[in-house]
């Protein structure tokens, strides 16, 4: 963990109520796709946890969704604004345990993580198939920047107004893949684990205090004994987790 | 050069600033990113007799000026703590530490003292009789001057070590309870634990951590954490660990004024992981700024 100061250089709206935020700053501690950095907010108390999107070595960028009072703010920064980060937080996901057909599945706000992830596979040579599910049209983003990065994708929305019309699960019937890697809400993880008959990571959300493993904020079961989603995760795999 | 260093109950600590219980977790965390061996001492993970998972999640909560967590004293029980993270904090952290110790019994309360009073790094004891989180926990016992003093004269039964109880602020006379407990044979009180709070999110219409309330933490509740140190101060004759929202180095000096011979940091150092160092480098230029040379002098100053 390092703490830093980030300058932001770009700070847009790529979806309905989600916004792209690039930021230049040392970010020699982030070592691994699936980790996160905890911004301090003007006004706020807690800082406010956002999973790495990508980076380079001295560019970060983070996409995430205004949900709430801390988010709304982040949205309001212009370019040139000094955020101090906490960069470098979580496991990340462990790409050595895929095999050469990997599957990512990122469901609304959890697709940002499946980026870099996505760019580190594809480095390593294996060929990952991409679906990412959002509830409507106007909340679809980054299908064109997976296709760039060379990744097959499937985008699928609830309601039908884009894509393959249902949820991930439905695109995921007729994809060969031989493990798989997931972000996003827990009510698609539990559909996922109905589906999938490989090994595979899940990326859990769960609000926090400190980010780096002191509070034990954000504890949770597994059959491994007690883990913190913020240091021990928030990658899973799932033969540990307990539903 | 001024002097920062004071005494608490025998001991000699290099400066006041404690990190707090449960902030701090086993040192080990905070001994990635800087030498914790700058700090007074600190106050290690609440410890209870068997392992806890605590608390259901969400646990955490913003509020302006502060947070509410509701953690439920998570800990892997004092076997656990005397096997595996007492000899990890060793490799890290050179001075005595404070034993944080929380109890659901009387029993527990002893046994877990007991078990921890042969391990030579502990300095001190600081038992929680008042941890706000947990029901029909901690919380009986901090709420009545008999009931605290039960705990620490049984506590005080079993070890060797000066043994400070650590204060809800959630009560009617936080000063009857200070005087019953060193009536019954404490070397110190430490005050404040968090105060209850809750939030309720707007959109979903419920309480925001799963427990419902939680302990109300950070610079906001500062000032009500000050005027109990100062209270508790004209009651006892034995020394204070003042906390509650210290967020830099003049609020160190402004407990002491109050009446803490050492000052606790809590919330601040989950947001700000440097926090206690910062305080601790910046101590002496503040001292200076207000003609302070002997921090020492000043506790209690404002009486």
């Amino acid at each position: 963990m390092k703490q830093q100061f980030f300058t932001i250089t770009k700070n847009i709206k790529i979806a309905k109520d989600v916004m792209l935020m690039r930021l230049c700053g040392d970010t020699s501690d982030i070592t691994k796709p699936g980790q996160f950095v905890n911004l301090k907010i003007d006004g706020q108390f807690l800082r406010r946890p956002i999973s790495v999107c990508d980076y380079t070595k001295d560019t970060l960028t983070l996409v995430y969704k205004i949900v709430g009072v801390g988010t709304q703010i982040m949205s309001e920064y212009g370019v040139g604004t000094k955020l101090d980060i906490l960069t470098g937080l979580g496991n990340g996901y462990d790409t050595q345990l895929s095999g050469s057909s990997p599957l990512l599945i990122g469901g609304g706000v959890g697709v940002p993580p499946m980026y870099n992830l996505c760019k580190v596979l594809i480095a390593e040579g294996k060929t990952p198939t991409v679906v990412l599910g959002f509830n409507s049209k106007d909340d679809v983003f980054f299908e064109d920047e997976f296709k760039t990065l060379g990744a097959k994708v499937l985008v699928t929305t609830a309601d039908g107004s884009y894509g393959i019309k249902g949820f991930v699960t439905d695109a995921m019937k007729d994809i060969d893949y031989d493990y798989f890697f997931t972000c996003g809400p827990e009510a698609m993880f539990k559909a996922i684990e109905k589906t999938v008959a490989t090994s595979g990571q899940y990326s859990f959300e769960e609000r926090m205090g400190c980010g780096f493993g002191a509070c034990m904020g954000c504890s949770c079961k597994t059959k491994y004994g007690n883990k913190r989603i913020c240091k021990d995760g928030p990658v899973l795999t799932r033969e540990e987790i307990i539903w | 050069m001024v002097n920062t260093k004071v005494n608490l109950s025998g001991i000699t600590i290099d400066n006041p600033v404690i990190p707090a219980s449960g902030t701090f977790g086993f040192g080990y965390e905070f001994a990635e990113i800087y030498d914790i061996n700058c700090l007074g001492t600190f106050s290690f993970k609440g410890t209870t007799k068997e392992a806890r998972f605590g608390n259901p999640t969400p646990r955490i909560a913003e509020c302006t000026s502060g947070m509410i967590n509701s953690v439920g004293l998570q800990n892997p029980g004092v076997e656990s703590v005397k096997a595996i993270e007492l000899p990890k904090l060793k490799e890290v952290f050179h001075k005595p530490v404070m034993a944080n110790v929380s109890g659901f019994s009387i029993d527990e309360y002893t046994y877990t003292c007991q078990a921890l009073d042969d391990e030579p790094q502990i300095g001190w004891f600081e038992v929680n009789v008042s941890c706000p989180n947990v029901h029909g926990g901690g919380m009986s016992f901090g709420t009545s001057p008999e009931s605290a003093a039960e705990v620490t004269k049984a506590v005080k039964k079993v070890t060797t070590k000066p043994v400070f109880i650590k204060l809800s602020p959630n009560v009617t006379d936080i000063v009857s309870i200070a005087k019953s407990c060193e009536d019954a044979g404490a070397d110190g009180i430490s005050l404040i634990n968090t105060l209850l709070g809750m939030r309720i999110d707007l959109k979903t219409k419920k309480c925001v951590v799963a427990n419902k309330m939680g302990g109300f933490s950070g610079p906001a509740i500062f000032p009500v954490a000050l005027r109990m140190v100062y209270q508790v101060y004209e009651a006892v004759k034995i020394p204070i660990i003042g906390m509650g929202g210290v967020s830099c180095a003049e609020d160190v000096i402004e407990m002491m004024l109050a009446g803490a011979t050492a000052v606790q940091v809590g919330a601040l150092n989950l947001v700000e992981p440097f926090a206690c160092k910062n305080i601790i480098d910046n101590l002496p230029d503040v001292m200076k700024k207000y003609g302070i040379n002997d921090l020492n002098e000043i506790i209690g100053g404002a009486h």
